[in-house]
């Protein structure tokens, strides 16, 4: 076994995702398959190679430091599923 | 003919002739739509009104003598870029209702250029998969048999230009994600170099990989188009200050007699023998007309790619995904019992699996204990597939090979099986990883009348070349001007 269902039900804990019984079953078994396959990598001989992060030859992009316009607070609030004068209302945090 | 299966050089001879308006234009791709799209289903939204107000003023600039690079030419838009005040979906349940308040760089460029917006279109769940089948709206059917699929994940845009409900698209590529159903429905489909065009008010996905790109009938209606929305772009740190040339100027210029190189890997098992049979004779078709063909090799990229797009694009889609949490924008589940089980509930709810499945791998490849193992290998083993195609683009203009191993896969096919669904875009992810320019051309059909697609692949910021290439082959043999009888 690649990952258990314990350690699928650990990640989905870290990316907060919940998962039905039977959804854990299926998901866990085709996360193994994947990552069998991946096991490939492990044959190539990766000593001294830089890891590439980005495709691009640029490093740092700065740009002059200016207060330029940003979005309205109205328009920030457009789309909250529970805006609440300027702010985001969500459930209580700290019983 | 009719106006709607016109290309966008075509049309615009007619607008500066007077023969038509843009108001016409824009009416017969309504019709068509009318006709159609209850059997393709290519839209997520279509944006009627606006295109109709957007029509009338393209004729009015034109009365007044001010004829750009698009001007009343009716392009549909993936789903995944920000509109102003049309809902952007991504294709997921999580944004249903998200309405942008501002426009991604491409479509202000598009605007400045003149153009019509149709519609978004229909694509798989945040651009994850291959077949737009993950979409939460529903299935797109490729054109040419509807009961097959149009690939992915810019199927809606491959669909929309091929069943002619546009005139072109814009697509989105992480992978593969404009090729692959470019090739699948029999149109051109390019993917510029990773930082040409801005991604600025594009839903991000795997940030190292995606790039914009162009949906259309031919070589030089893809070359049109890339002029209007490449540049640089402030708002976008990995955006190139390149020069961008007049792509379509630059086709009439081209010399040819490139060096072409051939990936031999990329004709081995998996290819289905008559989508090989049509790469090797368009092959022919460059040697016959001067063109010096090299056979060179690409072992890394042909076996390891998958492996490590699906490593490296999963563990960016983990980080990137992690704004979705129904706080700001976007599905609250009604369930929550607290503060935390918000984002639990929202996240289980709003998501398809094809996401879950792919930011559960990607948190697993970056958590601790496993991020040596998966996570920084695929990362050094990504600096050895760009390597070797800096290698092998050092003696040739370009590489040539399929786009997808096989024709469009019926519907249902594998959609339970993932990791068949991730091999079939074998051929086009290594040029993601490698930060490529990648163009699909059609090189034409299976015995059961489904399109095939040549993959060019070309050096860092050459579109030019890219294109010119492109378009030797597409000029000889005019698959484009088949349609789809719908």
């Amino acid at each position: 076994m690649k990952i258990t269902r314990t350690e699928v039900a650990h990640v989905a804990h870290l990316a907060r995702l919940t998962f039905r019984e039977e959804e854990m079953d299926k998901f866990t078994s085709q996360l193994n398959d994947i990552l069998l396959y991946m096991e490939k990598l492990n044959s190539v001989d990766t000593t001294g190679i830089e890891p590439m992060t980005h495709a691009t030859v640029l490093h740092n992009a700065f740009r002059e430091d200016i207060v330029k316009p940003s979005l309205a607070n109205e328009q920030s609030l457009a789309n909250a599923p529970d805006p609440r004068g300027e702010f985001f209302r969500v459930p209580k945090v700290i019983e | 003919m009719e106006l709607y299966s016109l290309t966008i050089h075509e049309l615009q001879d007619k607008l500066r002739a007077g023969e038509v308006t843009a108001a016409d234009i824009l009416t017969s791709v309504y019709q068509r739509i009318d006709q159609v799209e209850g059997k393709v289903h290519a839209y997520i939204t279509l944006m009627k009104e606006a295109a109709q107000a957007q029509a009338a003023a393209a004729d009015a600039a034109i009365r007044n003598g001010d004829i750009r690079a698009l001007t009343g030419i009716p392009l549909a838009l993936k789903d995944i870029y920000c509109v102003q005040g049309f809902t952007t979906t991504c294709g997921s349940r999580i944004l249903h209702n998200f309405v942008p308040p501002y426009d991604a760089t491409v479509v202000e460029k598009l605007r400045a250029a003149g153009a019509v917006f149709t519609g978004k279109a229909n694509m798989d769940e945040f651009a994850m998969g291959s077949s737009t089948e993950t979409s939460y709206f529903g299935v797109t059917r490729n054109p040419w048999d509807l009961t097959r699929i149009p690939g992915g994940s810019s199927g809606g845009s491959a669909a929309a230009v091929a069943a002619d409900e546009c005139i072109a698209a814009l697509g989105s590529d992480t992978g593969g994600s404009i090729r692959q159903p470019a090739a699948l429905c029999g149109i051109v489909g390019l993917k510029p170099t990773y930082g040409l065009v801005s991604r600025y008010g594009l839903a991000a996905y795997a940030s190292s990989l995606d790039q914009i790109g162009t949906m259309a009938r031919t070589v030089e209606d893809a070359a049109l188009l890339l002029g209007a929305i490449a540049g640089h772009d402030e708002r976008d740190s990995t955006s190139f200050k390149a020069d961008v040339p007049d792509y379509r100027a630059e086709l009439a210029r081209s010399k040819g007699r490139w060096r072409l190189g051939v990936p031999k890997e990329f004709f081995g098992a998996g290819l289905d023998p008559e989508v090989g049979a049509a790469v090797k004779a368009a092959i022919e078709h460059y040697r016959a007309t001067g063109c010096e063909i090299r056979e060179v090799s690409l072992p890394l990229a042909a076996e390891y790619a998958i492996a490590v797009y699906y490593l490296i694009a999963t563990a960016e889609a983990s980080s990137n995904l992690a704004r979705y949490d129904g706080v700001r924008y976007g599905r609250r589940s009604a369930k929550a019992k607290d503060a935390v089980d918000l984002y639990y509930q929202s996240r289980a709810e709003g998501f398809g699996d094809e996401v879950k499945r792919r930011i559960i791998l990607g948190t697993h490849v970056l958590s601790s204990g496993y991020y040596d193992a998966y996570y920084l290998r695929a990362q050094k083993v990504r600096t050895l597939i760009r390597n070797e195609f800096t290698a092998v683009l050092r003696d040739c203009d370009a590489l040539l090979s399929p786009t997808s191993p096989t024709a469009a896969f019926k519907l249902g096919e594998k959609s339970s099986d993932p990791l068949a669904m991730y091999l079939t875009d074998i051929y086009t992810i290594s040029v993601n990883l490698a930060g490529l320019p990648g163009i699909s051309v059609p090189c034409g059909f299976t015995t059961g009348g489904l399109p095939i697609g040549l993959q060019i692949i070309g050096r860092p910021f050459d579109e030019a070349g890219l294109l010119s290439i492109a378009r030797h082959y597409e000029q000889a043999h005019g698959w484009y001007s088949k349609h789809p009888s719908l």
